[in-house]
C-alpha cells in the first residue's frame, strides 16, 4: 500500500501531495477550533500506539502468513476523523523517512490512500451510520469488517490509479486491479476483525474511553467539503482512466501503436487530470513532463530527437557514454571519502 | 519477539548517524529537506526509457553519502529492504513491452528491460536520498524545519509525540510480547484472540499514559501549544548548498550528459 517514487510521475505525486498537504492543513484548523489542550499528547501517544503495534505480527488462522493491525480505522473510532487523520498522517511520515516505506514524493498519495478513506469516507459514512453509540456484538463485528474493507479498497485502488496515471509501469489497468483488489479483501477483512475485537475489548474494560472519544470528535457534523472533494477525484479519475482506455490499448504494443500511428494517441490521452496537472505543472516551472512535452516542443534537446529512432549508433554511444558518467560519479564519491576519512577521529 | 528488537534498533541507528558532527550535518535542514525535494522531482521527471541520462544524478547520493559520512552498505542494504513493491509493479514491464529499444549489434534490448532498469535506477535514487536526509538530520531538527516551511504546527506537534513515544511503546510492547511468548511454549506467533487482548490492554494503557502526560504537562505550564526552541540558522553555505544542487539537477534535465560524452568519445574514434 505504500506507494513507491519510482512508479510516480511528478505531475500525479505532486498533485496528491497537495491535495494532502491540504487535508492536513484543514484538519489541523478544525482542532485547534475544538482548543482542547489535552488532543495533542492523546493523539501524539496513540499514534505511537498504532506504530508499536504494528511491529508486533499475529498468525492468521489456516494460512500460515501473519499480520499485524493497519490501524486507520481504529484510530478514527478512538479519536474521531480529523484527529486520526493527523495522527496517521504522521505514522506514515516517520515511516517514509525511516523505513523508506514509501518515499517521500509518494508521500502524498500515501497519506491519501491509507489515511483518506478510512478516517473520511469508511469512519462516517460506513461505521458512524451503521454502528451508532452503542452497538450491540454482531453489528460492531459487521461494520468493522465492512469499513475496514471498504477503506483498503478504495486504498488499493488509489494505489492502482495512481500508478496508472504515472504512466511509468506498463502493467495494464484491470490486470492491476485484478491483482491488487483480491489480495486487499482478506486483509480488510482481518483488519476489521482485530479492530472489533479490540473495540470490544475497550468497551468491556473501560467504557469511558469511547465517552471521551465521542467528546473529541462531538459537534464536529461530517465535513460535506471533503467527501466532494473524493467525489471529485473520483469522478476526474475515471474520466481520465476511461478515457485513456477508449484512446489507447492497454497491452504491450502500446509502444509500437504509438509510433505507428504519430502522437494522435498521446493527444487523446491528455485529458482531464492530466491536462489540469501537467497545466498546474508548466505554469509552476517544474521540469514538463517528458512525454507531452514531446509533442508539444519537439526537438528541445538532442535526447529528446534521439529518443523514439532505434539507431544502433546513438545507441552504442549511450552506453559508452552512460558506463563514463557511472565512472566520473564512482570517482568523485572515492575522492571526497579520501579527502573525508582523516578527519574522521 | 525479534522482529520488534530489529525495529527499533533501525530506528535508533539513524538517528545515532544523525548525531554524529560531519558537513553535511551542519547545513540547514531547510536547505536539505528543499533540496531533497528537488532532487526527487527531478528524478521522476525523466521518461520511462531514459536510462543514461539519469545516471549523472548518482552524484547527489553519493557526495552527500562521503560529507555525510555515512555507511553506504548501510543505506544500500536499507534500500534492497524496501525494493520488493517497485520491484513487483516494474517486473511486468519487461514482459509486457517487447519493443525493440536498443540494439547493439544482433542484441535487441526490449523497451520493458529498460523502464524497469529505470525505474529501479529511480527507486536507488529516490529512497537513498530520503534516508541520507534523516541519516543526517534527525528528526527533532527536521520537524522544526517543516514547521519553519510552514507545516501546521498541530501537524509538527504531532509527528514529534509520536518520535518521542514510539520507543517507550515499542519497549513497552516488547516486554508484554514477552510475557505472553515465555507462557505460550512452543507456538510461534500468537492467535488473532491473544493479539487482541494483548492490543486491548496495551491501547488502556496507552491512554493512561496519555493522561499522565498531560497531566504533567499541564503542571509546567502546557496551554495547548508548544513552543520549539528554534535552534535553525540559515546561512550562506546553505543557500550556495541549494542553489550549486538544483544548477546540477537543472543541467543534468536539459542536456544528456552522458549521451554528449558517448557522442564526444565515440566521435574521437570514428
Amino acid at each position: 500500500m505504500h506507494m513507491a517514487d519510482a512508479l510516480l510521475s511528478p505531475a500525479v505525486g505532486g498533485g496528491m501531495w497537495a491535495l494532502s498537504a491540504g487535508l492536513i492543513g484543514y484538519c489541523s484548523k478544525v482542532l485547534r477550533t475544538t482548543l482542547d489542550d489535552w488532543k495533542i499528547p492523546l493523539m501524539g501517544v496513540v499514534s505511537a500506539f498504532v506504530f508499536a503495534a504494528q511491529m508486533v505480527n499475529f498468525s492468521i488462522p489456516a494460512t500460515g502468513s501473519s499480520g499485524h493491525l493497519g490501524g486507520g480505522l481504529l484510530l478514527a473510532i478512538l479519536l474521531g476523523p480529523h484527529a486520526a487523520f493527523l495522527a496517521i498522517a504522521s505514522v506514515l511520515t516517520v515511516q517514509a523517512f525511516f523505513f523508506a516505506d514509501g518515499g517521500l514524493l509518494a508521500l502524498g498519495c500515501t497519506i491519501f490512500n491509507l489515511g483518506f478513506f478510512p478516517c473520511f469516507v469508511a469512519y462516517p459514512l460506513i461505521y458512524r451510520r451503521i454502528a451508532g453509540s452503542n452497538p450491540t456484538t454482531a453489528r460492531l463485528w459487521t461494520v468493522s469488517i465492512l469499513a475496514a474493507v471498504a477503506g483498503l479498497e478504495l486504498g488499493a485502488l488509489g494505489v492502482v490509479l495512481e500508478t496508472r496515471l504515472s504512466e511509468i509501469s506498463a502493467l495494464p489497468f484491470t490486470t492491476f486491479i485484478a491483482l491488487m483488489l483480491p489480495i486487499h479483501l482478506p486483509i480488510g477483512i482481518i483488519e476489521g476483525i482485530v479492530t472489533a475485537a479490540v473495540v470490544q475489548f475497550v468497551y468491556r474494560a473501560r467504557p469511558e474511553v469511547f465517552d471521551a472519544a465521542t467528546a473529541l470528535s462531538q459537534g464536529r457534523k461530517i465535513a460535506v467539503a471533503p467527501v466532494l472533494v473524493v467525489l471529485a477525484i473520483a469522478a476526474v479519475c475515471s474520466g481520465g482512466v476511461l478515457s485513456w482506455f477508449a484512446s489507447s490499448h492497454p497491452d504491450g504494443l502500446e509502444w509500437a501503436l504509438f509510433h505507428s500511428t504519430g502522437t494522435e494517441e498521446f493527444a487523446g490521452r491528455e485529458d482531464a487530470l492530466h491536462a489540469s496537472l501537467a497545466h498546474v505543472q508548466t505554469k509552476t516551472a517544474i521540469l514538463p513532463d517528458y512525454t507531452f512535452s514531446a509533442s508539444e516542443a519537439p526537438a528541445e534537446t538532442g535526447a529528446k530527437t534521439q529518443w523514439p529512432a532505434v539507431d544502433p549508433g546513438t545507441s552504442v554511444s549511450g552506453i559508452v557514454g552512460g558506463a563514463i558518467t557511472l565512472g566520473i560519479v564512482a570517482l568523485a564519491g572515492l575522492a571526497l571519502r579520501r579527502r573525508a576519512a582523516p578527519a574522521r577521529p | 519477539m525479534a522482529l520488534v528488537d530489529l525495529h527499533v534498533a533501525e530506528l535508533g541507528a539513524l538517528e545515532e548517524m544523525a548525531r554524529r558532527d560531519s558537513s553535511l550535518r551542519r547545513i540547514d535542514p531547510r536547505a536539505k529537506l528543499v533540496t531533497t525535494l528537488v532532487f526527487i522531482l527531478t528524478v521522476v521527471s525523466f521518461g520511462i526509457y531514459e536510462l543514461a541520462a539519469l545516471l549523472p544524478l548518482l552524484l547527489y547520493p553519493v557526495v552527500l553519502l562521503s560529507l555525510g559520512d555515512l555507511p553506504t552498505g548501510y543505506i544500500l542494504r536499507k534500500v534492497a529492504l524496501v525494493s520488493p513493491f517497485a520491484i513487483l509493479v516494474g517486473i511486468f514491464n519487461p514482459l509486457l513491452d517487447h519493443s525493440p529499444h536498443l540494439i547493439v549489434g544482433d542484441f535487441h534490448v526490449s523497451g520493458g528491460w529498460i523502464s524497469f532498469a529505470s525505474i529501479l535506477l529511480r527507486f536507488v535514487l529516490t529512497v537513498s536520498a530520503a534516508l541520507i536526509l534523516i541519516a543526517s538530520t534527525g528528526v527533532h531538527h527536521l520537524a522544526l524545519a517543516l514547521q519553519r516551511l510552514g507545516a501546521p504546527s498541530a501537524f509538527v506537534m504531532q509527528l514529534l509525540f509520536l518520535y518521542r513515544y514510539l520507543f517507550v511503546l515499542t519497549q513497552e510492547a516488547l516486554r508484554t510480547v514477552r510475557a505472553i511468548t515465555l507462557r505460550s511454549v512452543d507456538r510461534k506467533a500468537m492467535s488473532m484472540k491473544t493479539y487482541a487482548h494483548f492490543l486491548g490492554s496495551l491501547l488502556l494503557r496507552t491512554l493512561d499514559r496519555a493522561q499522565r502526560i498531560h497531566v504533567a504537562m499541564r503542571c509546567r505550564g502546557y496551554d495547548g501549544s508548544v513552543r520549539l526552541l528554534n535552534t535553525l540558522q540559515f546561512r550562506a553555505a546553505d543557500a550556495l548548498f541549494i542553489a550549486l544542487w538544483c544548477a546540477y539537477f537543472l543541467a543534468i534535465r536539459f542536456g544528456n550528459v552522458p549521451h554528449r560524452i558517448g557522442e564526444l568519445v565515440m566521435g574521437v574514434f570514428t
